[in-house]
């Protein structure tokens, strides 16, 4: 039953799926570090599309230097440095306005 | 095996995801994240990433969801049970548009024509894959750290540039002025 059994689609859907749902919790909700969990789901999403890429590659220069989980590694990195700044950003921000809620940080709003 | 595994895993993995854009308290958003992280984890170990799989669990279910939690505690809002979820008729229109973007890229990689097809897709579990050695943490760690062959140490430097700023930056927008 080739339905079943996990192929490359089966890894590509789920990270199409979990990058659709961190997008709707990106886009809807209303406290700003809700808002950044999720952008976390939505990087891992893609990094899970990477990795199942990797596994499933079968042209030879690439498939051996482990492209895929490199470029994971760098998401990892980039995404840990996004937290790090933007919990420092909703702090600061708290501390002058007392909300993280972002329908209220109207400041650059026309 | 890895069949059941797989399957159990990316329910819990999409159940969970769901439960912390769904859930009404914050907190239990961060501990859904958790959940998420360990998942995706699992995934990892599926396709013979185990650095990565490591890295998950070190990076991203220790230190990204600590600091979210230590940032919950830092901006405790007024009421506790102040709902996160939207108020107004937004919701609708981003899960239209979230709804649109997963159905695009599901159907990219699914049903549009010789999108996997090249890359193996239709080969089962494993097999038609690269022969990788058992462990691939050393090929990762030649990748990234050899000077002499094709490898990324540039990338890696600047990665550690990225970190650098990062954390002075942080320091420094969340300084107490």
């Amino acid at each position: 039953m080739d339905l079943i059994h996990p192929t490359l689609t089966h890894f590509l859907v789920l990270g199409a799926v979990l990058f659709g749902i961190g997008l709707y919790g990106a886009l809807a909700k209303r406290n700003a570090i809700a808002i950044l969990m999720g952008i976390e789901i939505m990087l891992n999403a893609v990094n899970i599309t990477l990795v199942a890429f990797s596994f499933y590659n079968t042209v030879k220069p690439y498939s051996t230097f482990l492209t895929g989980q490199i470029f994971a590694i760098f998401i990892i990195t980039v995404a840990a440095a996004e937290a790090a700044v933007a919990l420092a950003m909703i702090i600061s921000i708290y501390r002058k306005r007392s909300t993280v809620d972002v329908g209220e940080i109207n400041l650059m709003k026309w | 095996m890895a069949t059941l595994v797989f399957w159990v895993v990316a329910i819990i993995l999409v159940g969970s995801a769901l439960w912390v854009v769904s859930a009404r308290r914050i907190v239990h958003s961060a501990l859904g994240l958790f959940v998420v992280f360990a998942m995706a984890s699992g995934i990892f170990l599926l396709l013979n990433a185990e650095f990565i799989a490591i890295v998950q669990i070190l990076i991203y279910a220790g230190a990204v969801t600590i600091l979210i939690l230590f940032a919950l505690m830092l901006t405790r809002v007024s009421n506790p049970n102040q709902d996160t979820n939207p108020n107004s008729k937004g919701w609708l229109a981003a899960l239209v548009m979230s709804a649109l973007v997963a159905a695009g890229v599901v159907f990219a990689s699914t049903f549009a024509r010789s999108s996997t097809s090249l890359l193996g897709g239709r080969t089962p579990y494993g097999a038609g894959a690269c022969p990788l050695p058992p462990n691939n943490v050393i090929y990762i760690g030649q990748l990234l750290y050899s000077p002499t062959c094709y490898s990324y140490v540039l990338p890696f430097e600047i990665a550690s540039l990225v970190l650098l700023v990062a954390i002075v930056g942080a320091i420094v927008i969340g300084r107490e002025d």
